[in-house]
């Protein structure tokens, strides 16, 4: 069934919701107004307040709130309004979700989802446009995951949702729009596991997120002047499932990275020190990164499209690998 | 106090001289070098851990921070397996990895501490979320310090739990001092209690030293949150006879301030009270036995624990 991206987040909520009565929602305006984008809309009516709760503006506390009740038996999904918020919960992600289970040595879990609407395109400017999964996928005991269309994003919130570790749920506010194909009936998509959506000899593109569709234009421009190349969704970013990403670039000796984010420290610093580290004998050539600028991400829509890179930037990344 | 069975209150005499004994000895072990790292002692307001537990069911659950010994033990933790972890041995609670600061054992009812000072006001207000949904019946109850008041943490976790009207009872230990920072310096209110009105709900103000006084006031606060009345936020005057960590020397409070504090001691007072309701001197002072006992077999037991396990770094 073709459905949007949005819906497909939705219809995973709603389905394990009504599977599960100990997952609750926790945010911002996501009970009758449906939250900022409305992945709720009619939530509240179907399963109540009680397990669908308005929040005041206090990213810190309702996270640390989910945390407590992550501890004590519920299972807690947030929606924070926009993933910028975040620096808001940190301490609480960090210093708490992340640590529990390992500090207090397996005698607690905590079964938390944080979902995190990302990501620039939509002209909101620099505070309501960041990809914040940098400051996440370095954290130990935080699983990070990205999916790049609706079926990935449903099947991975349900996994999200059934994982008793906390995973944040980096969704891109401008997938939002996009339709796919979503498989009938219920299915989990793997938490920690990298996917090949295209094969080629070339060069591997790894993207995730947004970025993938990114990555598919250009291997597709690319195919059509005979460089054919593979394309890696990393779908989660902590783990990283470098065996995929591996096999990929050993096969094709050339790789480059893309994020959607800005480059020093991003994930693509991680992801290319440890290709580095695992294929550095099969690179024919350096690997290249693309990512926006080390700037904020400005408002206007004509210069936000100039910093955020996209298939364009990827395909002259490959080019200047093969040559 | 004739309210309370005489043989309760002298186990919960036995549990402040324990405490007290415990932060001693503890304090003389890392003087003699066998415990790493540091500590944040309680010695002094062993009233209101004691004091406040005393006012739960075993079933309930408290949460604790830094300084957190005292809760923990007063919660029913063994010592010997209190010290164990605060010396990173492998028979430690938490096997090592949690230290002085971070304890936890759930299945008696101890949630957990942490070295966020305000962060687990959040924490906690989360788990009574859960005991509200799931309708367990069960109270929490929150320790943190003064100084966590100063923390966004505090604001947000504390309006939650009122707007929620969750079974959750917010105990501050005021103690004068976030580290060396007297109170004074950190808000200009007279009492942390008064801040309550903000939220509404009830404050209250008691003598942190008396067991007696922050028994009776935290069990007010636990019957209504218990009843779906919601929150308390509870201020426990008290005061610390050490430093805040075992580097401070104390040298931001003056010696009048501290004969002051050493007169309202909660051990005798709590042992007069006893001795005015019935107590015999024998039984005080077997309590007291009992207290060096248990202190003693935990050191032997921590001492003689082998390190953890290197596979579970």
């Amino acid at each position: 069934m073709q459905t949007f991206f949005s819906h497909a987040i939705r219809d995973a909520l709603a389905e394990e919701m009504e599977r599960d009565s100990r997952v609750i929602m926790i945010g911002e305006d996501i009970a009758e107004y449906g939250g900022a984008f409305k992945i709720t809309h009619g939530f509240a009516e179907r399963f109540g307040q009680e397990r669908v709760r308005n929040t005041p503006i206090s990213e810190g506390g309702f996270t640390g709130v989910a945390v407590g009740a992550a501890l004590t038996g519920l299972r807690p999904v947030v929606e924070m309004m926009f993933a910028d918020f975040v620096t808001l919960a940190l301490d609480q992600l960090v210093n708490h979700a992340a640590k529990f289970a390992y500090m207090y040595n397996g005698q607690v879990t905590v079964p938390l989802v944080m979902r995190l609407p990302s990501g620039a395109g939509r002209g909101y400017g620099p505070t309501h446009s960041q990809s914040m999964e940098r400051y996440l996928y370095n954290t130990p005991g935080l699983r990070v995951v990205a999916p790049s269309d609706p079926a990935e994003a449903k099947g991975m919130l349900k996994a999200a949702i059934r994982c008793d570790e906390p995973v944040c749920f980096i969704e891109s506010k401008v997938l939002y729009g996009r339709r796919g194909e979503v498989p009938e009936g219920d299915y989990t998509v793997p938490l920690d596991q990298a996917r090949v959506v295209r094969k080629g000899e070339a060069a591997t593109i790894v993207a995730y997120s947004r970025m993938v569709e990114e990555a598919l234009r250009a291997a597709e421009a690319l195919a059509g002047r005979g460089v054919e190349c593979t394309v890696v969704d990393l779908r989660s970013l902590a783990p990283l499932d470098m065996a995929t990403v591996a096999a990929a670039v050993t096969a094709t000796q050339r790789v480059v990275v893309a994020e959607e984010g800005s480059l020093t420290g991003g994930v693509g610093a991680e992801v290319v020190a440890r290709i580095v580290e695992q294929c550095f004998d099969y690179l024919e050539a350096p690997p290249v990164r693309v990512a926006a600028a080390d700037t904020p991400i400005p408002a206007s829509p004509t210069l936000e499209r100039a910093m955020t890179p996209g298939a364009q930037q990827i395909a002259e990344a490959v080019v200047s690998l093969v040559g | 106090m004739t309210a309370y069975p005489l043989d309760q209150l002298l186990s919960h005499y036995q549990s402040l001289v324990l405490i007290r004994r415990f932060e001693e000895r503890l304090s003389d072990l890392f003087a003699e070098g066998k415990v790493p790292g540091t500590a944040h002692f309680c010695l002094g307001q062993e009233a209101t851990a004691v004091g406040a537990i005393a006012a739960l069911e075993p079933r309930d659950l408290v949460t604790s921070n830094h300084r957190g010994h005292g809760h923990f033990l007063a919660k029913g933790a063994a010592p010997r397996r209190v010290l164990a972890e605060i010396m990173g041995k492998a028979t430690g609670y938490c096997a090592g990895r949690s230290g002085s600061q971070h304890m936890s054992h759930p299945s008696i009812g101890f949630l957990g501490s942490n070295g966020l000072t305000a962060g687990m006001i959040p924490v906690a207000t989360g788990a009574a979320l859960s005991q509200q949904l799931l309708g367990t019946g069960r109270v929490v109850l929150c320790f943190f310090g003064d100084g966590a008041t100063g923390q966004g943490a505090f604001h947000e976790g504390v309006i939650l739990g009122a707007i929620w009207q969750l079974p959750v009872v917010y105990f501050c230990e005021n103690n004068g001092f976030a580290m060396s920072t007297p109170v004074a310096e950190s808000f200009r209110v007279i009492s942390v209690a008064e801040r309550a009105t903000a939220y509404g709900i009830p404050g209250v103000v008691v003598d942190g030293n008396d067991y007696f006084a922050v028994r009776e006031a935290t069990q007010a606060a636990v019957d209504r949150a218990r009843a779906g009345g919601g929150p308390t936020l509870i201020e426990a005057i008290t005061w610390r006879q050490c430093g805040h960590s075992r580097s401070d020397k104390c040298e931001y409070r003056s010696e009048a301030e501290e004969a002051e504090w050493l007169a309202r001691d909660p051990l005798p007072r709590m042992a007069e009270a006893l001795r005015a309701g019935g107590a015999a001197a024998e039984q005080i002072a077997e309590a007291e036995r009992w207290a060096e006992e248990q202190v003693l077999a935990a050191v032997e037991y921590a001492l003689m624990s082998p390190e953890p396990d290197l596979s579970r770094a």
